[in-house]
């Protein structure tokens, strides 16, 4: 029986993390960024639901609404910081060191953190609201299952297959699969792939407020939202090879897997059991579960 | 002959910081003293850089040095801080030795990636470990200093006199390093490792040995940081840490052994004054001073007066070809 919460507690922290790791993933898939700052963007992201859902609630909406809201913050997050971001910071460092680029998303980690600070204070926000709008549901074998994290599942599920389906089966997602593959060849073909950068860091960032705005309600959201959530979703991205979807999900999945099953047979170990199975993994898959094959240099 | 000399001016070095210790105020001589412990541990990332490994985990090495140094006068009685900071140096120094044949196999940022679980593991054992009180960490007793007891009125000036010896000891063997053999090959490692295979030399053991020696200073480091600040914690190896220990290191740049020490105590001084003047935006600050030394000052603060030679430091570390693949 307890096998089976395991596995339910997984699944559920596995979709909230899938749907952060998969900007991640895009973002360091198509600009070559492996970006602290996605951290900072989750937090915006769900300070932003705060704020929303707040609203929503002020105008007399009905608590559906509240969705909306959590949904409209995402998206507002990403056009206005997507493409400032890019644009204005990161387009500069094209083609340096990626370590380099690194050390520039760390600087802007650092620089988010003091504005969210700025813009919604230090104190923490509640919105519960939504948590409680799906109820919940008994599953055989007396497991109940919170409704709202079938939700996001659900959502997890939306963007992954989304994701994927846009990048493998429309017209933009084969020049973005382009630019990925050869940057100079498809600018050389009419590819404005600087706008390309700019749409694909865009949509990861709303990955990452998206993952913020839905899990709001689950939290109070307050400062050091980022720093737990990078270095977590470093590890899903990293043990799933890092530019690739199935990758992101797989990655997910472990480090799902392994926190439940740390928090509920030996809770001691949930703060670095990711940690064991990011480095067990990267032993004996140097370069991540769905490594791609290229040249060595050694 | 340069060896004696470099000798030399690392010995007046000493004397002069050790002389302006004598006029500063109190504030001031923690300030510097932590500065230089810190200092120590970005030193261990430089050399590492310098070599072609990038760490986001050199918190590991720094809080591994602390807990030795702090958990000595109860394990095994010894209370001497020179001694304490050797041993907490060699204790991080055999950890890095342990690890480093399996990080040598992997480069840019696997290799940062891997640093950072190992240091966030040691950051969960910490946590953990009631021994070592958890999340509080330990109160650390005051050492003492080849056999004088360090009473209050004093303790601050023998202990920044020591940590400015050992650290100026540390940056001499760093300089010799640089110029010998295999520093030099660390250089040639990073610029292009698979020429270096071709030339007859190992790369993978190249890059354990920088780690090794990023892991011994790392350990200085914690070491005395541990027995000034009287006090150890986890966090000490939390990834925050480690990357302010990173932001250091791009500050200073890698020309320059010294500029690692000025880059430690400038941002020692501007964290001081900003949490006192403006608590809420001096991480702001901090993020806008990095951005503007990578864009402007891609060679750090180190290349002021180290002259703009055009080095190896100046290619990537991970070769252009390569990262086109």
């Amino acid at each position: 029986m307890q096998a089976l919460t395991i596995v339910v507690d997984a699944i559920t922290y596995a979709s909230w993390l899938f749907i952060v790791s998969l900007g991640l993933t895009l973002v360091f898939g198509v600009l070559k960024i492996l970006n602290i700052a996605h951290g900072s963007v989750y937090a915006l992201g769900a300070y932003a639901a705060a704020s929303f859902v707040a609203l929503a609630l002020a105008l007399g909406l009905a608590p559906g609404f509240a969705l909306v809201a959590m949904l409209l913050a995402a998206a507002a997050v990403a056009v206005v910081v997507g493409p400032l971001l890019e644009r204005a910071l990161l387009a500069r460092f094209y083609g340096r060191d990626e370590v380099l680029l690194l050390l520039v998303t760390y600087a802007l980690f650092l620089m988010l953190e003091d504005v969210t600070k700025l813009v919604w204070g230090v104190n923490p926000y509640f919105v519960s609201g939504p948590y409680q709008l799906f109820g919940n549901l008994a599953l055989p074998g007396g497991i109940r299952v919170i409704g709202y994290d079938l939700l996001l599942i659900v959502l997890a599920v939306v963007c992954g297959v989304t994701t994927w389906f846009g990048l493998n089966r429309t017209r933009g997602g084969k020049i973005v699969l382009a630019v990925i593959h050869n940057p100079e060849m498809s600018a050389s073909m009419g590819v404005n792939v600087q706008r390309v950068y700019m749409v694909a860091f865009s949509i990861g960032v709303f990955l990452a407020a998206l993952g913020g705005a839905f899990t709001a309600p689950m939290i109070s959201v307050q400062p050091g939202l980022s720093v737990s959530v990078i270095v977590v979703s470093f590890a899903v991205v990293i043990i799933g090879g890092l530019s690739s979807i199935e990758g992101a999900a797989i990655g997910a999945l472990v480090v799902g897997l392994a926190r439940a099953a740390s928090v509920h047979l030996a809770p001691d170990f949930e703060l670095f059991s990711i940690y064991l199975v990011m480095a067990g993994v990267l032993i004996f898959r140097p370069e991540g579960l769905f490594q791609s094959v290229k040249a060595r240099l050694i | 002959m340069p060896l004696v000399r470099s000798f030399a001016v690392a010995v007046a070095i000493a004397l002069v910081l050790a002389a302006g210790g004598l006029l500063a105020p109190k504030w001031l001589l923690f300030l510097a003293t932590m500065s230089v412990s810190h200092g120590l541990a970005v030193l261990g990332i430089v050399v590492l850089m310098r070599g072609g490994g990038a760490s986001f985990g050199q918190g590991m090495f720094f809080a591994i040095g602390a807990y030795v140094a702090a958990s000595m006068p109860q394990t095994l009685g010894i209370t001497d801080a020179v001694v304490r900071s050797l041993l907490g140096m060699i204790a991080a120094g055999v950890v890095a030795a342990v690890f480093a044949p399996m990080l040598a196999r992997y480069r840019g940022i696997f290799f940062a990636m891997l640093t950072l679980a190992l240091s966030m593991v040691l950051y969960g054992l910490l946590s953990k470990a009631s021994a070592v009180g958890g999340t509080d960490g330990l109160t650390v007793a005051k050492p003492t200093l080849l056999g004088l007891v360090l009473t209050p009125g004093r303790a601050d000036y023998l202990l920044f006199v020591l940590t400015v010896a050992l650290s100026v000891l540390a940056a001499w063997a760093v300089v010799v390093y640089k110029n010998s053999v295999a520093g030099l090959l660390a250089q040639a490692v990073r610029a292009n490792s698979l020429r270096v295979e071709y030339l007859g030399a190992s790369s993978q053991r190249s890059l354990a040995t920088s780690f090794v020696l990023c892991g011994l200073l790392g350990g200085l480091g914690g070491a005395i940081t541990a027995q000034v600040l009287g006090h150890v914690e986890p966090d000490f190896t939390n990834w925050t840490t480690s990357g302010e220990f990173v932001f250091i290191a791009v500050l200073a740049g890698q020309q320059s052994v010294a500029a690692v020490f000025v880059a430690s105590l400038l941002l020692e001084i501007v964290r001081s004054f900003s949490n006192l003047y403006f608590p809420n935006t001096w991480q702001l600050a901090l993020g806008a001073f990095l951005l503007f030394v990578i864009l402007f000052r891609p060679g750090g603060i180190g290349s002021l007066w180290a002259g703009r030679r055009k080095t190896v430091a100046d290619t990537p570390a991970v070769p252009l070809q390569e990262r086109r693949a």
